[in-house]
Parts: C-alpha cells; structure tokens; sequence
C-alpha cells in the first residue's frame, strides 16, 4: 500500500513538472493607469497607452503569459515588493534610489521633463530668482517632484498631486502658475487636448542623470535575475524586428527611445 | 525601524501635526456653531425652519468626505471664471480654506445630529418647569434645554472630534499639507514604510487621547454637580478635575 501511494506521488509530480515546462512563465505586469498616453484607462475601463503596447509585445516576444494589475504611483513599489505583481510597467524612470529597493532592466523609452506654463507667462525665463513665490505643481514622489523640490524648492511653492491630471487641472483653474512633469505627458495628456489651449512648454529640456536617471525601464523584484533577462532579452528583440517602431508611431511623431 | 530617519524627519513630521492640529482646532468650535442652530432648526415645528435644516445634514451626513472635498476644491476649481465675478475667487483659490470649510460644514452635520438626539431627550418634566415658571422659548433654550443637551451630547460628541481630526488626513489629497501628507512624502522618498507609518500613527494615537483627556476633563466639569452614588468610586477624569480646580 505504502509503495502504491508513493507511486502514484512520484507520477503526479512528474506529471506536474512536465505540465509546469510546458507551460508559459506567468507574468503580473503591474502599471498605474492615470499616465496618459503611456498608461490610461479608457471610458470602459480598459488598459491602453504606450506601456501597455509595448508590455504586450514584450511578452509576446518572451513567450510569457501576461495580466495586467493598475496600482496607485505611490503604491507601485511597495505592491511589487509584496508581490501583487511581478514587474512595473509605467513609465518609471530608473534612479539610484529607487535601485535600493528594486532590480530595473535596460531602458524602454527616455524623453526629457520640461515646465508648462500660460502663454502669457511665457517671456519669463526659468530661473531660481524669477520663480520666486510661483506656484509650482508636480505629481508627487515622481522624478519630477524631486527635480523640483531640489532645485527650485527653496524659491518656489511646490503643490504636489496624487495625479499628473490634477495639476493639469489645478494650472487651467489658476491655482498654479507652472507644472512640470515628463515633456511627452505634458504634450499628450494636456496640451493637445482642449483644456491645453493657451498654455505652452517654457524653458529648456531636463535630463540630468542625477534625478532623472537612465531612462525609463522596467521594475521587477531584487534577485529575479531570470526575469529581467528574458525582459531585456525581448526589448532587444522588439527594437530590432521592428514591432517597437510600429508602436512608436502610433503614438508619437519623434523618437522616444533617445540615445 | 530606522531611528535615524525618525529624527531626520521629526522638524517636518512636528509641522504637519501642527497643521493637524490648526484644521481640528479650527474646524471643531467652527462645526460647533453651526451645528447648534442646525440641530434647533431641525426640531423646529415650522417646515420652512426644518426643511432646510434636514436638506444640509442630509447632504453632508450622506456623501462621503472626499467627495465634498473634491467637489468644493476641484469641482468649483473649473468655474474660477464665474467664482472670480462674484468676487470670491480668493477664498475657493486656496487649498486651506477650502479644507476647512469642508471639514467645518461635515462635522456640522454630524454634530447637529448629535445635539439634535441630545435635545429630543431633555427630559420634558424640566421643559415643563421652565414653562411654569414662566421663561420664554429662548430663555429655556439657553438655560435648561443647551445646558442638558450638552451633559448628554457630550460623551458623543468627543467621539466626533477625535474622528474629524482623523478625518483630516483627507485633505491631503487636495495638496494641504498635513501630518499624513508629511508622511507620504519621507515614505514615498525613503520606501521606508514601516518607520514612518508607524511613527506617525503613534502620534496620531497621541493627539487623539489628548483630546480624550481634555474632553473627559470637560465631561467631569459639566457634570460637576451630579452626586455620586455612595459607594461609587470617582472617575480618573473627575479626580485629575479635582486636582486642577483646587
């Protein structure tokens, strides 16, 4: 009796591990959905936006079986630690502090951030001095805020949103005179919308590595080395068959991979 | 926990439950004042004094907080233009004064329910003493039938403080910078979690039975001339007013 059950456990197990090498690698992409046009939510609640195309076509070309989890900004990297998900798409910018608590693979795309401001304050240039007392609005805890908060904090007032929309929103409601966040969610999320008339770009490109890091990558869970290879393997892949470009253009007119 | 980062953040964390405090102290005796002629108006047996009375609770007792802070801060926000004509642009334009006239107009509501419970149940044997001894409605209003409803109200209405200074973490989320938005900053910096959640829930737990204290000290106070049975022994809150008022 004892050798039938031990039998039949050892079929089952063989059976399992077969079923399991068979299988695709199942992969929890986790973004925040409030990031226009990288990661949105449509009117039906659905996923859509430039993460989640290229996401998609990641796992399509590492051959992985994808979900898609939204989370909270400021929950992101705490819900990947507590393994809500398996790696963060959303446009998240690689820093030396963020690589304390999580591993990135190579970067995805890397655009500058840049102020907006109303047309009528648009002669004034970007200054620590001239930004006295202005209002500044950012998306909290983003590169963005940093930047900010370090370089103009001590002239400036800082308002910080739960979302990029709301200091959007807050700008056009007069509460603020500047925001500042990622040039090409200012461009897409805002000033080729509506809401986005009479307001423009004011001041130069910000990259500095030093806040804004290496580019935007993908965040997965310290030591999951396999992952992040296959990650990094299938961005090569996508950037050199082309399924990259197409997603690209169906976004933007310019080259949001950098160099 | 990361003891370093407690004292790193402490100047700031002390700011934000100074800002804490100044919204509770401001909008308590603020929702205070409006809950009394709310909670009079809605016992009123004329419809035009209660209707509205009722309309005002109803709302605000009924929709959750973030909502009628989004509403009155991003809501109205998007008629700046029209706010501007009447003059009142300023006021709508910061973050503060809308959080307190939010925070002020909900626990209004809620603290007009209280009383208005409170003064259903003022006993009608001293209604009627008052009326005997010939006191006029506003006279009995202000000496038996307030006076009553507070001794009654107010174990209640300690409940109401504490929870509207809890509440006021809320409007964080319209970029008042508070105890919790202090917080979420040095979390979200530092992905240190535990230490700076932890750290600023004790001192909400302290500020809270602060207020527990002052308000039992308060509670002692107006029950002062209550006998107390023979062998009753004396609450901590009667014995720390008895040390004071000596």
């Amino acid at each position: 009796m004892k050798k039938l059950v031990l039998m039949a456990f050892a079929a089952a197990m063989a059976f399992s591990f077969g079923a399991q090498a068979m299988e695709k690698m199942k992969v929890r992409m986790g973004t925040e959905g409030a990031y226009a046009p990288f990661n949105a939510v449509d009117k039906d609640g659905k996923l859509y936006g430039f993460d989640i195309d290229i996401g998609n076509a990641i796992c399509a070309a590492a051959n992985f079986e994808c979900s898609w989890v939204t989370q909270n900004w400021d929950g992101i990297i705490p819900g990947l630690i507590a393994e809500k998900f398996d790696t963060i798409i959303a446009s998240m910018s690689i820093t030396e502090e963020r690589k304390k608590k999580v591993d990135f693979t190579k970067k995805y795309y890397s655009t500058p951030a840049r102020f907006v401001t109303a047309d009528a304050n648009k002669g004034v240039e970007i200054t620590k001095a001239n930004l006295k007392d202005k209002v500044i609005g950012v998306q909290e805890g983003t590169v963005s805020d940093h930047f900010v908060t370090d370089n103009f904090g001590d002239t400036a007032k800082i308002k910080r949103y739960e979302k990029q929309d709301q200091a959007n929103l807050d700008l056009t409601s007069g509460r603020l005179d500047y925001v500042f966040a990622d040039s090409v969610v200012l461009s897409d999320g805002f000033l080729k919308t509506p809401r986005g008339k009479g307001y423009g770009f004011v001041g130069p490109n910000y990259s500095d590595q030093k806040w804004f890091g290496e580019g935007i990558g993908i965040a997965v869970r310290k030591g999951e080395d396999k992952l992040r290879e296959a990650i990094n393997a299938a961005i090569a892949k996508i950037r050199a068959d082309g399924t990259y470009a197409k997603i690209q253009a169906k976004y933007f007119d310019f080259d949001v991979y950098g160099d | 926990m990361d003891f370093g980062l407690i004292i790193d953040s402490w100047p700031a964390l002390m700011r934000g439950a100074v800002m804490t405090l100044t919204l509770t102290a401001i909008a308590v005796p603020a929702g205070l004042a409006l809950a009394l002629p709310l909670a009079v108006a809605r016992l009123s047996h004329r419809l035009w004094l209660r209707l509205p009375s009722y309309a005002v609770i109803y709302v605000f007792r009924g929709t959750p907080l973030l909502i009628q802070l989004y509403l009155i801060y991003y809501g109205l926000g998007q008629f700046n233009a029209v706010l501007k004509s009447w003059g009142v642009w300023w006021f709508f334009r910061n973050e503060l004064y809308c959080a307190l006239l939010v925070l002020s107009l909900n626990t209004g509501a809620y603290t007009a329910e209280i009383f208005r419970g409170a003064i259903s149940g003022v006993p009608s044997g001293f209604i009627e003493a008052a009326q005997a001894s010939g006191m006029s409605w506003f006279t009995r209003l202000r000496r038996i039938v307030l006076p009553s409803a507070f001794r009654l109200a107010w174990p209640a209405y300690t409940n109401e403080v504490v929870f509207l200074m809890q509440a006021t973490s809320l409007v964080s989320l319209i970029t008042v910078i508070e105890l919790f938005r202090v917080t979420k900053t040095m979390a979200d910096r530092t992905f240190d979690i535990y230490t700076m959640y932890i750290t600023t829930g004790l001192i909400y737990l302290m500020i809270s039975y602060g207020i527990i204290l002052l308000f039992g000290l308060i509670e002692a106070y107006l029950m002062r001339h209550m006998p107390l049975a023979p062998n009753a022994r004396k609450t901590i809150n009667q014995r720390a007013l008895a040390v004071l008022m000596r």
